[in-house]
């Protein structure tokens, strides 16, 4: 039976205070360690016989403005599929510097996943065999889901600001 | 206020579905007008709609062509789905502004004359989706004749749109399509 406590323990173990920030949110276990460790800890958390978190149920980004130096964070979550438990795992990178190691050599899904982190955050994935946009147009030279851009599309000019909230 | 849509209540709008001929020289077994009339008369009841549909508009466009409202009473029995066949592109729901270059291709590839119709709120301003992903009116990328309002609109206002595009086809001059007018204006849009 794996549990919580027991994926907490283990990666302790192999981590020691690396890893840390345990919560379990609608009883999730969610952590967090250095962006330099990230395929360190999906690395360990695949290959450990009793963990075997092998399938990448998604990976997105997280843009928290005023949390100076770690403005971005790179959410994983991560599925064992043979005892059906799931898991969350961030990391966060200063947003002047967003490079994360890309996670496409451990999951191949990763691929897709990090070029749509890329295209709305702006995510630099190291090592990702081809890190473009992939929703937005291509021409599109800025990240849209930052909070310093406006949702708005910034090109019209018939709409009254008072009635649509600018 | 005025409604955006047109009822065919004869003598109240200027728009009918029976329309006499039109104006000419008539004598016993022959009758005389002048070809820009015939033309348009055939051109305008004689409409191949290319419906471009991608989302709630297209469900009412599908209503629209249906038995109980039936288009094909107007002459567009037909819907093409090869743009090099059509007279009329039917832009129908919200374009994403990466879905731009796929209308403007389609639009290019439809022989002239041709005519646009933007049917629905999406269509014709971006509508409720005020955001960086979505193209804010199809008018951006390609000239449009008829805006049909409405989110979605009923099929009722997708008739009377295409009711108002008849009557610029019936009415058009067969010199406009070579005019310097017509020319400026497919310029401004990047076209030839």
């Amino acid at each position: 039976m794996l549990t919580n406590d027991t994926i907490k323990q283990q990666l302790i173990e192999k981590f020691g205070d690396q890893v840390q920030q345990f919560q379990e949110p609608y009883g999730m276990l969610t952590f967090e360690a250095p962006k330099d460790l990230n395929l360190k800890v999906l690395q360990f958390l695949y290959d450990d016989e009793t963990l075997a978190f092998r399938f990448l149920t998604d990976l997105q980004a997280v843009h928290y403005p005023d949390n100076k130096g770690r403005e971005l964070a790179v959410v994983y979550h991560l599925h064992n599929l043979t005892a059906n438990v799931r898991i969350r795992f961030k990391v966060f990178t200063e947003i002047e510097k967003p490079d994360v190691y890309s996670a496409t050599a451990l999951f191949s899904g990763a691929n897709w996943m990090e070029r749509e982190t890329y295209d709305f955050y702006g995510i630099n994935f190291i090592g990702h065999p081809n890190l473009k946009r992939i929703l937005n147009v291509d021409e599109m030279d800025y990240y849209p889901m930052r909070k310093e851009f406006p949702l708005e599309e910034q090109t019209r000019v018939d709409k009254d600001d008072d009635m649509f909230g600018r | 206020m005025a409604r955006p849509v047109q009822y065919n209540i004869y003598g109240q709008t200027d728009v009918k579905l029976v329309k006499e001929g039109p104006e000419g020289y008539m004598g016993e077994g022959f009758f005389g007008t002048s070809l820009d009339k015939v033309v348009g008369l055939a051109r305008k009841n004689s409409i191949w709609p290319l419906p471009f549909a991608t989302s709630c508009c297209g469900i009412e466009f599908m209503a629209t062509m249906g038995s109980h409202y039936d288009l094909a009473r107007f002459g567009s029995e037909r819907v093409g789905f090869s743009p090099r066949q059509c007279d009329l592109l039917m832009v129908m729901g919200t374009i994403a502004k990466k879905m731009a270059p796929v209308v403007k291709q389609v639009y290019l590839q439809m022989a002239e004359p041709r005519w646009v119709l933007a049917m629905g709120a999406c269509a014709s301003s971006g509508g409720i989706f005020d955001t960086y992903s979505v193209l804010q009116g199809i008018d951006q990328i390609i000239p449009v004749d008829v805006y049909v309002p409405g989110c979605p609109p009923r099929p009722e206002a997708v008739i009377d749109g295409i009711i108002k595009i008849q009557d610029l086809i019936g009415k058009e001059s067969l010199r406009r399509r070579n005019s310097e007018k017509y020319k400026q204006l497919m310029e401004s849009y990047g076209i030839q």
